[in-house]
């Protein structure tokens, strides 16, 4: 596993960030290019104001998904890993919808859910429900058919193996595919946001900034949408490093 | 303490392993099962365990007909037995974890005694210093050699208080050392309590130790049960001398003579 992040490599890359896009501000020149001097505090300002709102609203709606596509793709992953019967049924429908953009899916999941939050959600946890899916059912599937066997000799039955074994197995590769996935997950909502709402850091930055030439403005918006990818992205991999401290020093 | 009755097993589409098969084996007995590759005696443990079921007959342990894991009987495998995300104290504690969870039902968990939970871990405790890994017991499975991890095993499986111990090539994959102070400890352990074990194995020299009793299964179908009587059991010690060597002639000729 890799190493934690240190608080020195994140500055450094901060600064570097804010250094690259300050140069772009001065050869550029333009209204569509404002110096990070000039957002941050408007960023700074509107988030406890009215960005904070949007960006609740964001952060809300990736994590409800999050949560819906755990709770729904964790026990038919582990389902099918242990059931190879079932799995070989299923598998070739699998492995022709999971490549599928699930966007494209944006205006039928309108018409059938209504245009509420819950589309919105169900759209971004249908792109992480394949994901967990998968790891999940092939870590199931990986698993030691002897460590089963014994557990189940310690009297574990269904629900035991499943809170002893099956669930702290999955874990790991449960979180790996949510890391890789969370990406995926906010640029989709940036695009449902863009319409049918009020709130939400993609109306925010599409409709309210950019459609109106409030190019500082719509950089915090940018921002706050960076900020929840990122917050995301490193909460998820420090919960990995932690599932995954076993591993720290194998012996051979 | 095993009734074995007209046991019939196969693997689907396979020929049968056991045909009308009868075995008794009484309290405090130690029993080798010996055969060549394919014979089913792992297949007999796994029965005998709860895990596989019978087409026909009944196998019958303390008083009551199995048809799942029996709370009382301990199961030790040859490897992948640890969950490598625990440490040696929490795998050795999972038995009675899974015991915890289920409380004292006497379908999941013996329902003869009540676990509190420190003397859960007092008995744990107790166990990972009589196997000699106490020291090991904040590491993880991955840390230790095969020889530790098998001691976690056995700890784990003892904390159950087992009446009956089923091993399944538990030694196998450990350096000469330790598979005869694993050997020396279990025999220890038999001639201390009523504890009835029955160890499988495909090698002559640990079934004459291990087992007063050595039953030979065959390649094919079994009908009846071949047991072979052995006063050599007991220490590895005994190994040098002459009646040991004979007795291991025997078998090996008995084995010879069975495929």
């Amino acid at each position: 596993m890799r190493r934690r992040l240190n608080i020195r490599a994140a500055l450094i890359g901060l600064l570097m960030f804010f250094a690259i896009w300050q140069l772009l501000a001065w050869i550029i020149h333009r209204p569509i290019m404002p110096s990070p001097l000039q957002v941050l505090p408007i960023f700074g300002a509107s988030l406890f104001g009215d960005l904070g709102i949007h960006f609740l609203a964001s952060t809300g709606r990736v994590l409800a998904a999050i949560g819906l596509a755990v709770v729904a793709a964790v026990p038919i992953g582990l389902g099918l890993g242990q059931v190879p019967k079932v799995n070989r049924i299923f598998a070739p429908l699998i492995a022709i919808v999971y490549p599928i953009p699930k966007i494209v899916f944006l205006p039928v999941i309108y018409v059938l859910m209504g245009i509420t939050d819950i589309s919105k959600i169900f759209l971004i946890a249908i792109i992480i429900f394949f994901q967990i899916l998968v790891v999940v059912r092939d870590e199931a599937a990986n698993l030691h058919p002897e460590l089963i066997l014994s557990v189940r000799s310690l009297g574990a039955g269904r629900r035991a193996l499943f809170r002893y074994v099956y669930f702290p197995a999955s874990l790991p590769a449960v979180l790996t595919a949510l890391r890789v996935s969370v990406g995926t997950a906010i640029a989709v909502l940036f695009i449902a946001e863009q319409s049918l709402t009020t709130y939400g850091l993609g109306y925010y930055i599409v409709v309210e900034t950019y459609q109106v030439l409030r190019y500082p403005e719509m950089y915090a918006g940018i921002l706050a949408m960076s900020l929840l990818g990122l917050v995301l992205y490193f909460m998820i991999y420090n919960m990995e490093l932690k599932v995954n401290r076993y591993r720290g020093e194998e012996q051979n | 303490m095993i009734a074995i009755n007209d046991l019939t097993f196969a693997y689907s589409g396979q020929p049968p392993l056991f045909q009308d098969y009868c075995l008794h084996v009484n309290r405090g007995e130690a029993l080798s099962i010996i055969g060549p590759s394919g014979c089913g005696k792992t297949t007999l443990l796994y029965l005998l365990a709860g895990l596989r079921h019978p087409q026909s007959g009944k196998i019958i342990i303390g008083d009551k007909p199995i048809s799942r894991p029996r709370p009382r009987s301990g199961l030790v495998l040859q490897d992948h037995g640890l969950l490598p995300w625990q440490t040696v104290r929490e795998n050795a504690r999972l038995g009675l974890t899974i015991w915890g969870f289920y409380g004292s039902d006497g379908r999941h968990a013996p329902a003869d005694e009540k676990l509190v939970p420190n003397q859960a871990d007092q008995r744990v405790d107790d166990w990972l210093k009589k196997l000699g890994i106490e020291d090991l017991k904040n590491q993880y499975p991955l840390q230790l050699s095969r020889g530790q991890r098998q001691r976690t095993a056995i700890a784990r499986t003892l904390a159950m208080k087992p009446d009956l111990l089923l091993m399944d090539e538990p030694f196998s994959a450990l350096d000469a050392p330790t598979r005869e102070d694993l050997q020396n400890f279990i025999v220890r352990l038999h001639a201390e309590s009523d504890l009835t074990y029955i160890i499988v194995t495909h090698d002559i020299e640990v079934a004459v130790v291990m087992g007063k009793k050595i039953l030979v299964l065959k390649k094919g179908c079994n009908q009846e049960a071949q047991i072979m009587d052995n006063a050599c059991a007991g220490s590895t010690d005994s190994r040098m001398q002459a009646e040991f060597q004979l007795k291991c002639e025997d078998l090996r000729k008995l084995l010879g003579s069975m495929t």
